[in-house]
């Protein structure tokens, strides 16, 4: 190492910049800093992709499941569910620096592109709730179907999806008028809303239904239902929940649940092309911004499945909380 | 690509600029409730029936039916007659058909049930029984016109059954109440035994002599009955007490003259719902009814909150206003409930009886839900609690 720094000291100025800069970040080329939120252990578990271990863990409020980064990665946003409240988690510091509104009962959420305005589902009064992220205040709530959950912003943010359990739809709603424009009847007990990157389709999992139904965002039709078949288990064992799909929309993942498996979809012919034996009940996932690897948080093993996106091939289990949910990752 | 966004959008909103529920007439579904006057005795004043026992989970189900219907243009609306002692409940049924009621949810006895579905038959009327648990219901007695919601002992007997051979106590004293309803509690569990490899060491009958299950002078005498009624057994692992009809199960745990866990209708009870259930998003629902209804939701409950649930999961799914397109969904393959229970429900196409997984509750939690894992079935684990299609009786008409 001094021979390194004399070296630099001995550099140009300019050059020695880009030096400091390099040995700065060049450990850290493909290491991104995952949270996950540990349902029973009210901990949220801080990975670090690169040594692909637990680093840290920090203490939140009552039952955390949903979880998101802020846009310019400075806070972990974690909904506390039986806290009725979305708690903020400085990413520089581990610490816990305030609340947002949500309402009761928060599950899941979505940040919309600005990173301004975030959606809330809260299951325990059928609505959704809209919160100005930097004023901390609620912006208005929007009345949808019995038990909703899932949320997926279109790319243009213009379009939220909130999927609602009982009532087992898709409600579409314009942001900009904050109403219902379309209602998509799904299979049972609709968990997750993901939209492709370019817009032209929106998947929605039913857990209960045991289907993934793919959607014309534009027409508001269910153009495919997608069944999984798994040998050697029961249809009911497979649950689908969680939904991760690639940037270039070809490659869609699919977390099946009890089925402690993840389904591999092709993007475009909406065939199951593999399915991925990971850990217990697995509920939630999320690319490492390389998309080089997909993390998987499994609920009854209290592990992280790591998935190569390249080869879909498990390669690694990392340890974390009490019964693990959901997961965000930073390009930190 | 971004204009390309734009333009799908763009036409989305113009396909569909309103709501669903704006674009056509609204479709009413009427559902009635029946139900008879009863006075029941417990043993814990915990267990005293609400004045609106199953009505309460009807009313919530036909509210999350509204809540979704408001989408499809679809309204429910419900219809509570209550009979007395001396009211025929193929009467009530006629009268129901007559204002145009096409599905009955039913809290009565089986044979009042059985002369509602005769009477409602031919008048397309379907019945929905929510609180008898008689096997003869799904068996040599089962009618074409009439869905189980409610569990039968079979199925409870069995998923508790399951549950304590897991734990390995397979050495059970019987102790069976002197009423009809307890003895057929009793097959069932001498049954469940039989099945799952559990073996009845003894068996003990309590008389029901009478009396009030509250009294002034309390519970000091009770403290020396019960010990003396259970001792000199022989060795027994689990003591199971069949007493639907309240009499002595509820005093058995902690007074037993060996120190045994009790199961069956006391201790660890085998149940459809419980006010303590939780899992799988329950909670939800018992939030929902308990900010409705000031008080915790009941068994009873949550069948006719099923029972709505499944009219309006068919009238969503069948896209039809009309009864008998309804009703054929329901009979039909696709037909699935999802009911807080883990997994989808299904109705058995020989005797449509609603499939459910059976929660075993001590009062405070719930302590396993069965099936167990391990006990196989070919085409559900659900077929392992009750009687399955190779042994039913029923015939379908």
């Amino acid at each position: 190492m001094p021979a390194a720094v004399n070296a630099i000291r001995s550099m140009p100025r300019g050059l020695a910049l880009v030096g400091l800069l390099w040995l700065q970040f060049a450990p850290g080329a493909g290491a991104f800093t995952a949270y996950v939120s540990n349902e029973k252990g009210n901990t949220v578990t801080v990975i670090d992709t690169d040594k692909m271990a637990a680093i840290k863990t920090i203490k939140v409020g009552q039952r955390p499941r949903g979880i998101e980064l802020t846009k310019d990665g400075g806070f972990v946003l974690v909904a506390v569910g039986d806290d009725d409240t979305i708690q903020m988690i400085d990413t520089k510091t581990g610490e816990i620096v305030g609340t947002l509104p949500s309402g009761p009962d928060p599950e899941l959420f979505a940040l919309d592109p600005s990173g301004k305005i975030l959606y809330v589902a809260n299951e325990n009064d059928n609505t959704v709730t809209i919160i100005d992220v930097e004023k901390r205040t609620r912006l208005g709530d929007v009345q949808v179907g019995v038990e909703p959950e899932g949320m997926g912003l279109s790319p243009d943010g213009k379009i939220l999806v909130n999927t609602s359990e009982t009532t087992n739809m898709a409600h579409f709603i314009d942001t900009q008028t904050r109403r219902i424009v379309a209602n998509v009847l799904v299979d049972s007990r609709p968990r997750f809303a993901e939209f492709k990157r370019d817009g032209s389709e929106l998947w929605v999992s039913a857990e209960v239904g045991g289907t993934l139904s793919v959607i014309d965002p534009a027409k508001h039709q269910v153009t495919k239902k997608i069944g999984f078949e798994i040998a050697g288990l029961r249809q009911e064992a497979i649950q689908p929940v969680g939904i991760a799909i690639t940037k270039d929309g070809k490659t869609g993942f699919v977390a099946l649940g009890p089925a402690n498996r993840v389904a591999v979809v092709d993007g475009a012919t909406h065939e199951v092309k593999k399915y991925l034996l990971v850990g217990q009940r697995v509920w939630h996932m999320a690319f490492t911004p390389d998309e080089k690897y997909l993390l998987t948080t499994n609920g009854v093993s209290n592990d992280v499945s790591v998935i190569d996106v390249t080869a879909l091939k498990v390669i690694k289990t990392i340890q974390v909380g009490e019964l693990p949910w959901g997961i965000a990752i930073s390009a930190q | 690509m971004f204009s390309l966004i734009r333009v799908l959008f763009a036409a989305g909103l113009v396909l569909a600029p309103m709501p669903i529920a704006a674009a056509a007439d609204t479709v009413e579904l009427q559902i009635g409730y029946l139900h008879r006057t009863e006075h029941k005795d417990t043993i814990s004043l915990l267990d005293m029936p609400a004045g609106n026992a199953g009505l309460a989970g009807a009313q919530l189900g036909i509210e999350d039916n509204n809540t979704t219907g408001k989408f499809l243009s679809q309204r429910f609306d419900l219809q509570e007659v209550q009979l007395s002692d001396k009211d025929d409940a193929g009467a009530a049924a006629l009268d129901f058909a007559g204002r145009g009621v096409s599905f009955v949810l039913a809290d009565l006895p089986a044979d009042a049930l059985l002369k509602a579905a005769d009477a409602g038959r031919d008048r397309g009327l379907l019945l929905f029984n929510v609180g008898s648990s008689d096997d003869r219901l799904r068996e040599q007695d089962c009618r074409a016109d009439m869905i189980h919601v409610a569990p039968t002992r079979s199925m409870l007997a069995d998923g508790l059954a399951q549950y304590l051979v897991w734990k390995q106590w397979r050495r059970w004293l019987l102790v069976v109440g002197s009423h009809d309803n307890d003895r057929l509690y009793a097959d069932a569990l001498r049954r469940a035994a039989g099945r799952f490899g559990a073996k009845i060491v003894q068996e003990r009958v309590f008389d029901d002599t009478g009396g009030a299950r509250r009294t002034d002078s309390g519970i000091v005498q009770i403290q020396r009955q019960i010990p003396v009624f259970t001792q000199q057994a022989p060795a027994y692992d689990v003591l199971v007490a069949a007493d639907e009809s309240e009499v002595f199960a509820a005093y058995l745990p902690y007074r037993t003259w060996d120190a045994r866990p009790v199961a069956g209708s006391a201790g660890l009870k085998p149940t459809s719902w419980d006010a303590s259930h939780d899992q799988w998003g329950a909670v939800q629902l018992q939030n929902r009814f308990l900010k409705s209804f000031a008080r915790r939701m009941t068994a009873l409950d949550m069948h006719a909150w099923s029972a709505v649930r499944m009219i309006g999961e068919s009238a969503s799914r069948a896209q039809a206003g009309d009864a008998k397109a309804i009703g054929a969904f329901l009979k039909g393959p696709e037909f699935a409930l999802a009911a807080f229970k883990g997994r989808k429900l299904t109705l058995r196409d020989w005797n449509l009886q609603l499939r459910q997984p059976i929660l075993l509750a001590d009062g405070r939690t719930v302590v396993s839900v069965s099936p167990q894992e391990g006990f196989l079935h070919p085409v559900t684990e659900l077929d392992t609690l009750g009687y399955d299609r190779p042994e039913t009786k029923c015939r379908l008409q």
